[in-house]
């Protein structure tokens, strides 16, 4: 097996990255889609603020919207799906940094690791 | 205007942002938010939400294109990003406790700061700092290709770095831009590490701190579908194409045009937040 090397996990997380966002941009683009198929000639509303309903708030939320094909539940679902690449690309750099054995580097990023969690799970605080 | 129209107008505006920005280096995310709002009319909080989930696309969209090049460093990218995350919660808990006056009247300085630090010749820093043994420890030194083979680099000034980085974070969550001059700024002049590895390490960091502040923002509700679609795609796609040009294009009077706009929305930013128009 190949050594792992900062430049091979480099290399592994640029894909990654990369692999995410094109997820994410066809399925924001095939809910878009949809979305303007089937309110494309309704009126607006973002000048005044009401936020979003929890629907779209909540992890369960738009799974549930997105797998129901509610449109605006798939463009939410790969908003996520945007959200969470940077977030698999820290999980992935501690499971480089183990297989390194870089112990300060496994500590330093799974900080970063759960401030991310932190933000999305306690989000309202 | 009805949803067809104003999808269409903002997908248009979100990817010659997305284009320039990648041309000049300054990032597309910065004009989003004075775009959406003063010619618009969006709420500035789904302004924020919009632009933040563009940062997020074209930081992760350009890295696969950057780590090839084998300049980044992920271990002083993953030590910075915590201070970064951590200002990145903090200026999203921000965003719901100040007025929207307050974040337009913060985002006009922000942009006279970012068109300043893009004008001006970089200088080359001559005072001599000795290494941090901080950073020693921490095993941030590194090297990078040179057309005269690897060059290595000691990294200084670790705790101001991090500060700096803190305070670019915060700024990244409470405005929705990447805020990369200060990362940069943070990286190239304080902490000394050579300009092409800081650029590509800010980048790698962009998306990562955008996500801490987009947690926070999807679950109050700033995210918007219908809005953050046609910011996203426009933006991504802007920006791809733009940094395909790139190397034929000039990009000294781009720049100067560039800078112009946002001086122009910067003015007008600080003018509207003092009236009380947001």
């Amino acid at each position: 097996m190949k050594k792992w090397t900062d430049e091979r996990i480099e290399i592994i997380m640029g894909n990654l990255l990369r692999i995410g966002v094109i997820l994410a941009a066809v399925t924001v683009f095939i809910g878009g889609i949809f979305y303007l198929f089937q309110f494309g000639l309704h009126q607006l509303h973002y000048a005044i603020f009401k936020g979003e309903p929890a629907a779209f708030r909540s992890f369960s939320g738009i799974l549930h919207q997105a797998f129901s094909f509610h449109e605006l539940g798939i463009i939410q679902f790969g908003l996520l799906l945007l959200i969470a690449t940077p977030i698999a690309r820290v999980l992935f750099s501690i499971i480089a940094f183990f297989l390194e054995r870089d112990y300060v580097y496994i500590l330093v990023t799974s900080i970063v690791f759960c401030l991310l969690m932190f933000s999305l799970v306690f989000g309202r605080f | 205007m009805n949803i067809l129209e104003f999808t269409s107008l903002i997908w248009i505006g979100s990817f010659i942002a997305g284009f320039l920005g990648a041309l000049t280096g300054l990032g597309g995310g910065i004009v989003i938010v004075p775009m959406l709002t003063l010619m618009f009319g969006v709420d500035i909080r789904y302004a924020i939400g919009a632009s933040l989930v563009s940062v997020i696309a074209t930081s992760s969209g350009a890295a696969a294109a950057y780590v090839k090049e084998g300049f980044s460093n992920i271990r002083i990218g993953m030590f910075l990003e915590i201070a970064t995350t951590i200002g990145a919660l903090f200026g999203a808990y921000l965003v719901a406790r100040i007025s929207t006056e307050f974040i337009a009247i913060i985002f006009g300085i922000v942009l006279f700061i970012s068109a300043y630090l893009s004008s001006r010749q970089r200088k080359k820093a001559e005072i001599v700092i000795p290494p941090n043994s901080l950073a020693d420890r921490l095993k941030m030194n590194g090297s990078y290709p040179t057309p005269q083979g690897l060059q290595s680099y000691d990294v200084r000034n670790v705790p101001q770095g991090f500060g700096l980085m803190f305070i670019a974070g915060t700024l990244s969550g409470l405005l929705g831009i990447g805020s990369g001059a200060v990362k940069v700024l943070a990286m190239d002049q304080v902490m000394r590490i050579p300009f092409k590895v800081s650029t590509t390490t800010s980048n790698f960091m962009i998306g990562v701190t955008a996500a801490a502040s987009a947690g926070v923002f999807l679950s109050r509700g700033y995210i918007d579908p219908g809005l953050a679609m046609p910011v996203m795609l426009g933006v991504l796609s802007g920006s791809l194409i733009g940094a395909k040009v790139l190397v034929k294009a000039r990009t000294r009077w781009l720049r100067l045009v560039f800078g112009l706009v946002i001086l122009v929305l910067a003015i007008e930013m600080i003018f509207k937040g003092l009236k009380g128009i947001f």
